[in-house]
């Protein structure tokens, strides 16, 4: 080490904070993932916090069943809006479940020590967003109980779908990607069973997470084959989280409606939705590490690295904003320059500007390291770009809707009350889900967890 | 002798540390035992290394789903485009295969991603709720929170219960127990 150096305890080095606060054997690490499940009794908060979200899940069986009653002319979509809500909520979900997947298997690829512990709630952030997500083109179809159609199965009509519609690819890439992350979180979920089970006190624990667990044992040719098959299923659900959007953003780039027909959509669509999921990953972390005092595992310097994640792909989103904007002036289509007008001064205007708002300018305060590290900062912030990013949606589908080719096909789009209360339904639905997964499977991995514990203790050796 | 062997799964040991648990691998292999099986909370890899793993079958599993997955996807659209339901869009020919790659993608994922769970399973022969080693106390409350294991079984040619108790005595193992079967 030179002389000219300050040594490594100076202060005037910021030291990272730890992806796990020093002091925890294996042990612990158990005791203290599997006792929120096991032995912590169910508290006030979580009641009270389950009972809201259940009550506005009945609010979404209402708003679905009066849709399926009357059908979708309760929503306000007609022509030329055919879209509405229930495709700007698909997109969004969609978009939420990204970060998920991305936190599990590309931050896994990298071998990022930090995705460890917040992996195993991004995974069910990712089922549950997809589950919401999934919902919206069911019911937005009319008939949902005729949605079987969309699959090839030998029809006594002889017919079979089209596939070369990007429609039917999104059935393809949506349904892949909800069974694939449900492989990867379930395969992820054996050992932790095991531990589970091997944990539980009286019989119904035992025998449920034992079956779940399929007698799991920890043997190392069982090891063995199981690193293979997850590193496999990482380097699968990579390519296969990217497709996802890409074929998302296809439903609009393929029609050559003015403000979707641009070969930009699917690498700016990718960059959206994984920053509204890592904004979601926070705002669902954020409460959970105080309610079940996770500060040791969920540190800092998990926020701070997904603070820092947010504020670039939110850097490439601003980017995909400007080119968006420029190719359509420099494109010299009336059409697309028209459209570009009206989303100044059109009538959803505002819309824009709350997005720009939102999305670009709220987040660059995550350049200093004060905001980063701010817990109620980030968790504010979370929730902005959340609700930016449904703005960008909304701007996408309905600016470009009611301003097409011809001003005698203009129209206005204002959602009823029956749009507010099925996206708000899919929101208890969503938080709903998240409040039964934390009482009845670990959070964070457990065997991870170890594997961390291993690692840093090898580390100080 | 003969007898008390048929309801005897092994000899388990348990020990504190990978290490310890790796270096015993490793001499009850030199010591000539085959049928020798390591129990670890967490994946290690030198274990893999001391019981002389080498590949799996999992990636080449892996490898036929998505191939499958992927050539029954494209074919599939093929003969429904071509032969089942032929469609004429705009004059695009019926073999508009570039229309075909995001499904032809999607199934070779999923394919791939199917086949390599169940295949993991299934060379792991799980589900199976019930395992010998499960009758051992120490291994139940342990074996997936903070101890390691070995287990030199009974299958193997040369076992012999004293002589893997004095094994696991040499390599000071903290617990040494015999696993019933019955």
């Amino acid at each position: 080490m030179s002389a000219t150096q300050p040594p490594v305890n100076s202060p005037h080095i910021r030291r990272l904070a730890p992806v796990l606060e020093p002091g925890h054997s294996y042990a612990t690490v158990t005791d203290k993932i599997a006792s929120i499940v096991l032995t912590r009794p169910v508290s006030i908060g979580w009641l009270a916090g389950f009972g809201l979200a259940f009550s506005i899940v009945m609010v979404l069986n209402v708003a679905v069943a009066w849709l399926i009653i009357k059908g979708v002319g309760i929503w306000s979509i007609n022509i030329p809006i055919g879209w509405g809500f229930a495709i700007v909520n698909f997109v969004w979900w969609i978009g939420i479940g990204h970060a998920g997947t991305l936190i599990s298997a590309i931050l896994f690829l990298l071998n990022q020590k930090w995705r460890t512990s917040i992996n195993r709630f991004a995974e069910a952030m990712t089922l549950f967003a997809v589950a919401c997500a999934g919902l919206f083109p069911l019911i937005h179809t009319g008939r949902p109980w005729m949605a079987y159609y969309m699959f090839p199965y030998p029809s006594t009509m002889e017919i079979w779908p089209q596939f070369r519609s990007p429609l039917i690819w999104d059935v393809f890439a949506v349904s892949t990607y909800g069974t694939v992350s449900a492989l990867f979180w379930f395969v992820g979920l054996i050992p932790d069973l095991a531990t589970l089970r091997d944990h539980a006190i009286g019989k119904p624990k035992q025998i449920i997470y034992g079956m779940l667990a399929l007698g799991w044992r920890g043997s190392a040719r069982h090891w063995h084959r199981y690193q293979s098959a997850y590193l496999l299923l990482a380097g699968l659900a990579t390519p296969l989280v990217l497709s996802v959007h890409t074929v998302v953003s296809f439903d609009f780039s393929v029609a050559i409606v003015p403000g979707w027909h641009t070969t930009i959509f699917p690498p700016y669509f990718v960059a959206g939705a994984i920053y509204s999921g890592f904004a979601m990953v926070l705002t669902i972390a954020i409460p959970l590490r105080a309610a079940y005092g996770l500060e040791d595992f969920i540190t800092m310097r998990h926020l701070e690295n997904m603070a820092k994640v947010m504020l670039a792909t939110g850097l490439i989103v601003a980017y995909g904003y400007f080119f968006e904007f420029f190719l359509s002036l420099y494109s010299g289509n009336k059409f697309d320059v028209f459209l570009v007008q009206q989303r100044l001064h059109g009538p959803y205007n505002y819309y824009y500007f709350a997005l720009i708002l939102c999305n670009i300018i709220t987040p660059q305060l995550l350049w200093f390291q004060k905001v980063r590290t701010n817990v109620a900062a980030l968790f504010v912030m979370s929730l902005v770009i959340n609700l930016g990013m449904w703005l960008e949606r909304f701007v996408i589908v309905v600016i470009s809707l009611t301003r097409d080719f011809m001003p005698s096909a203009w129209g206005r789009y204002s959602a009823t009350i029956w749009d507010y209360a099925t996206f708000v339904g899919t929101l208890g639905l969503f938080t709903m889900l998240l409040f039964l997964f934390v009482r009845v499977l670990p959070a964070i991995s457990i065997a991870e967890m170890r594997e961390l514990v291993h690692q840093t203790s090898e580390e100080h050796e | 002798m003969i007898e008390h062997r048929s309801h005897t799964y092994g000899v388990l040991g348990e020990f504190d540390t990978e290490h310890q648990l790796c270096n015993a691998a490793r001499a009850a292999r030199q010591a000539g035992w085959v049928n020798i099986e390591g129990y670890t909370p967490f994946p290690v890899e030198a274990l893999n290394d001391a019981l002389g793993l080498k590949r799996n079958l999992v990636p080449l599993i892996t490898l036929i789903g998505g191939l499958c997955g992927g050539l029954g996807g494209f074919f599939f659209q093929y003969w429904v485009n071509l032969y089942a339901y032929p469609m004429n869009v705009a004059g695009r020919p019926l073999n508009s295969w570039p229309a075909f790659i995001p499904v032809t993608f999607e199934l070779t994922v999923l394919g791939a991603s199917l086949s390599a769970v169940f295949g993991m399973l299934a060379l792991n022969k799980l589900p199976e709720p019930y395992h010998p080693l499960f009758n051992v106390e120490r291994f139940v409350k342990h074996a997936t929170t903070d101890k390691f294991f070995l287990c030199i079984e009974a299958r193997d040619k040369k076992f012999n219960v004293d002589d893997a108790k004095r094994f696991f005595e040499g390599v000071h193992a903290t617990n040494i127990s015999e696993v019933q079967d019955d």
